[in-house]
């Protein structure tokens, strides 16, 4: 559109223009009145107020932090507490220099390059008027000198801060976790206002997972003080509200039991009441010192943890992830009953091997002779491979996916408690989505004895266990029972259903055997209980053996040994508990991992004296 | 209001006198003036709020050098010559913007910045003068008022570099390009019929606007709502500001003698919050005359954009003159706690460098406008 010179438009435009700078004007004005307005105020009205305020801008404001939640095992026994410590700080505006100030204090206690650099690092992190820690646990003596010399050093303080402190460090270091100092990464995602306070958070396990529950909210303090920062009198005082205590369902000493049941093992054991989910115990072995967290690792120890080969960090309960080996077995039969694929008397003939028709490689069973004819009552009691090839073979890959997922088995049982992994239920749609291949039948044969691709954590194994024994209904675990004395709820899962629920008393009654048969894996373990255990053991390979060697135990170094595993659940009659117990390396599940089932059994079956 | 300054005798004087040399250097005296008595005014405080830190005084002079060689070199340029820059400008503008928020740097946990390699460069500064011209240079070639359409486009192109700056999240900058950009479509004359709709509609979106705040935003505007909540975080600002301003009274306690900035007590102090440090000194009296300088000065360019002879200039400058004021308003009002700390210098005190630049290329356009007219004589 070309413009062309209009005289009668171009006056209206002009006249328009000056209507519209005249109101701009106007509302300048206004704006400008309003500031004054508000100046006036400030400066005539509540001038005085202001100007008592700044005459003594000592009136500080000071965050008053809330007090952590206690934890509490099921008997009452505190699993966290918080201890005093004295800490020397120091707040950068109220120093006039620092460096000067760091050396001077250093002729009066020993600080060494590391708290001198943290201090740096914490000072860059926080405002100008925040308090920084220059040295933590400081000890008597050590208060005793400084506070001698407080009247030197205006702006530098001690302070009474609660540690955290774990009485059973090694045996709830990844069940309870530990807090440790807020990172960069949280300080984003905290809420600034509530963590004003704060320089420790729940990093790991029940610490991290109830971080919001046990933080409590808060509090703040005004106080008048002096120009050199000295406090004389409290003007006034929100308080903090308190983090609440737990109570877990967690019983100390069976998680002690289980623990030490290990020896030198690293494995890790998880016991979960049958009736309500409740965890009772939940071992990764070894554990670590949380205390070492809690009062701020160094870097030497840090680096011990986390290089150890033992892996020492790693929870294995929740995030170890095995294959399931024999202890599959239960709940593949089960599924070969219930999809009608095997009948309960059936017998199948296992020679010590077994082939795909039109094929030459050989699947062997444990047992080179074989086991002969075997019912499916036999093949659980014995452990029998040849029968689950077969039986695997008859199901196929994706039935055996859906009715063991119905046990929670490649999922997360949902504990509440972060970090859990999902394990791994392979079937033919996983195997194309994940690495676009297709499902090989020799990979069904080897899912039917839970190895090959198969993966469960230990939570997930006890959980699957507590389904069984419970014959399809079970809950979710859980370890908190309750916050602040409130109940938490139970969550049921979906029960599993069978077509005839007479097929849950066979399986139940083959793993009875397992234990209290003359040919049971586990027979050992019955001696002297004066309950019954129901269970299945299991050997985990963590190699391949190629197809003409031979397992030999003594040859094979430590670290390439197969894993023992073994579940239960007892009594058989009314189950009260389910365990699973995973020995890394441990060899045989019925020789080394059974005795520590029992171990857990007997210290929750027997009442206390 | 032209009778306000017909009736003074010095300004019609000047402009009988064609051939003036200011005229021929494209300066306008009245402005200059007062702009150089600001910039003054502003190192004063500067010295009293940075504690006489040299360094500080040394950048800051150099920087208002910069600033005011910028604004003659501006003036300079013809507004038709503007104009025929304007879409382009506003194109550069709006691509670095996306290079920004895409490869920008972080600087203070917000991407502002384009390092170039030899310098770094804020774009939302280039579209601070670049929008209203955009806006300008679209109305301009239209009839006026502008049709329902024209004001459609124009809203988008006001739209584009508001909504990048707001992401950056710069939300002080974003809301001071958009305010330049709806005063050229208020001085184009849309109804108001339709201002009182968009209010309306603002008014029923705020809750929409909120959900795509930043946290930190919001926490702004919740810190504004109630200091008291976070006495030690964002609140402290406001609370230490306002008892900086309150102590002033009506005299202040005299230059270099403010209690609340001396001993740090007031953030930010040779920054955002350098009014507080002005008012703490000076008192009322001189916060009434330090405010009457900007009126002046906002007075002095919106006369310049009545005289102005073409509809663009016309525009633009209005717009520059209110966007100036705005400035000052929303600095002065979140130092005293009646707006929410979005982060806004004071415009020409403040500490730092590019919105000042900014500011005064802005006067060297307004001036250029102003020189470069055809003198009828009446």
């Amino acid at each position: 559109m070309k413009t062309h010179f209009d005289l009668k438009s171009s006056l209206q435009e002009n006249r328009l223009f000056l209507v519209r700078a005249t109101t701009l004007i106007i509302f300048v004005l206004i704006l400008f009145f309003a500031l004054i307005a508000r100046l006036t105020y400030l400066q005539i009205e509540t001038h005085e107020k202001y100007a008592n305020l700044a005459q003594n801008n000592r009136v500080k404001l000071s965050v008053v932090s809330p007090v952590r939640g206690l934890i509490f095992d099921t008997h009452g026994r505190v699993l966290a507490e918080n201890n005093p410590s004295y800490s020397l700080e120091l707040v950068p505006e109220q120093v006039q220099d620092i460096a000067k100030t760091i050396k001077q204090l250093s002729a009066l206690l020993p600080i060494t390059d590391e708290e001198k650099r943290l201090f740096e690092k914490r000072r860059k992190q926080n405002k100008r008027f925040a308090s920084v820690p220059l040295r933590n646990r400081l000890s008597d003596t050590e208060v005793a000198i400084f506070s001698a010399n407080r009247h030197l050093f205006p702006g530098v303080d001690i302070q009474a801060r609660p540690l955290r402190h774990y009485p059973f460090p090694e045996l709830t270091s990844h069940v309870v976790g530990y807090v440790g100092a807020i990172n960069e990464k949280e300080l984003k995602t905290i809420n600034q206002v509530n963590y004003r306070g704060s320089r420790f958070i729940g990093k790991t396990g029940i610490e991290r997972t109830y971080e919001t529950e046990l933080h409590g909210y808060v509090g703040y303090q005004q106080t008048e003080n002096t120009a050199q920062g000295r406090s004389l009198k409290v003007l006034s005082y929100t308080p903090p509200l308190s983090g609440s205590n737990l109570t877990l369902h967690l019983d100390i000493d069976l998680q002690k039991i289980a623990y030490d049941a290990l020896g030198d093992y690293t494995g890790s054991v998880v016991a979960i009441d049958t009736r309500t989910g409740a965890v009772r115990a939940l071992v990764s072995k070894p554990g670590f010192n949380a205390n070492l967290f809690a009062k701020g690792i160094d870097q030497t120890s840090y680096n011990q943890l986390k290089n150890s080969s033992k892996r020492p960090l790693f929870n294995r309960s929740l995030r170890g992830q095995y294959p399931p080996g024999s202890t599959l077995k239960p709940f593949i039969g089960l599924a070969g009953l219930d999809y009608n694929a095997i009948h309960p008397h059936q017998k199948i003939y296992c020679p010590g091997f077994y082939q795909l028709p039109k094929q030459s490689h050989k699947y062997r069973d444990w047992k080179k002779t074989g086991h002969g004819m075997t019912t499916l009552h036999d093949s659980i009691v014995q452990s029998c491979d040849v029968y689950y090839y077969v039986l695997a073979h008859e199901l196929e890959v994706d039935r055996m996916h859906h009715f063991l997922h119905k046990f929670g088995f490649g999922q997360k049982t949902g504990i509440d408690i972060l970090g859990e992994r999902p394990g791994l239920l392979p079937s033919r749609e996983w195997k194309k989505r994940t690495r676009n291949q297709v499902w090989y039948p020799g990979e069904t044969l080897i899912a039917g004895i839970g190895q090959g691709f198969n993966l469960t954590t230990p939570l997930q194994l006890a959980h699957a266990t507590a389904i069984l024994a419970n014959k399809g209904s079970a809950h979710t675990p859980s370890l908190v029972a309750n916050i602040n004395n409130k109940t938490q709820p139970l969550t049921k899962t979906i029960p599993v259903q069978l077509n005839k629920p007479q097929h849950w008393n066979l399986i139940i009654d083959a793993m009875y055997d397992v234990v209290n048969g003359a040919r049971g894996t586990a027979r050992k373990i019955k001696e002297g209980a004066p309950y019954k255990i129901a269970g299945k053991t299991g050997t985990a390979q963590v190699f391949t053996i190629k197809q003409d060697e031979e397992y030999d135990e003594d040859s094979v170094v430590e670290h390439l040994k197969d894993h023992a595993l073994f579940i239960a659940f007892a009594p058989t009659k009314n189950p009260q508990l389910a365990v699973a117990v995973i020995v890394e390396n441990g060899g045989h599940g019925g020789s080394v991992a059974a005795p520590i089932a029992r171990a857990v059994f007997d210290q929750y079956m027997t009442p206390a004296p | 209001m032209n009778w306000l300054f017909q009736k003074n005798p010095q300004t019609s004087h000047y402009h009988q006198r064609k051939g003036s040399i200011f005229q021929r250097l494209h300066i306008d005296l009245t402005l200059l003036i007062l702009l150089a008595l600001l910039s003054s005014i502003g190192i004063l405080i500067l010295m009293s709020a940075g504690h006489e830190n040299m360094g500080l005084l040394n950048r800051q002079a150099t920087r208002l050098g910069v600033a005011f060689i910028a604004m003659f070199i501006v003036a300079q340029v013809p507004p038709h010559v503007l104009k025929m820059f304007a879409p382009w400008l506003f194109f550069l503008g709006s691509l670095l913007l996306l290079g920004v928020l895409f490869m920008g740097d972080m600087g203070k946990g917000a991407q502002r910045w384009l390092d170039l390699g030899f310098f770094r460069f804020q774009p939302s500064e280039l579209l601070k003068l670049a929008t209203p011209m955009m806006v300008a240079w679209y109305l301009a070639e239209r009839r006026l008022p502008p049709s329902h359409k024209h004001i459609a486009l124009a809203t988008v192109f006001i739209a584009i570099p508001t909504v990048l700056i707001a992401k950056q999240p710069d939300l002080g900058t974003s809301i001071l390009i958009a305010s330049s950009g709806l005063t050229v479509l208020f001085l184009a004359g849309i109804s108001w019929k339709i201002i009182a709709w968009v209010i309306a509609a603002g008014a029923s979106l705020a809750p929409v606007l909120w959900s795509f705040m930043k946290d930190y935003q919001k926490q702004r505007v919740l810190t504004f709502l109630s200091p008291e909540e976070d006495p030690l975080g964002a609140g402290y600002h406001i609370i230490q500001s306002k008892i900086a301003i309150g102590s002033g009274g009506v005299y202040g306690k005299g230059w270099m003698h403010g209690s609340q900035a001396r001993l740090e007590f007031l953030p930010e102090s040779s920054t955002d919050f350098i009014f507080a440090v002005f008012s703490e000194e000076f008192g009322l009296v001189g916060c009434i005359a330090l405010l009457s300088i900007y009126l002046l000065i906002f007075i002095r360019s919106i006369y310049m954009a009545i005289q102005a002879q073409d509809t663009f200039s016309r525009l633009l400058a209005g717009s520059l003159s209110l966007t100036f004021f705005i400035y000052l308003f929303v600095n002065v009002g979140m130092v005293t706690g009646i707006l929410p700390v979005v982060g806004v210098p004071l415009p020409l005190v403040s500490y730092g460098g590019t919105s000042m630049v900014t500011l005064l290329i802005g006067f060297g356009i307004l001036m250029s406008i102003h020189t470069h007219r055809k003198l009828l004589s009446s």
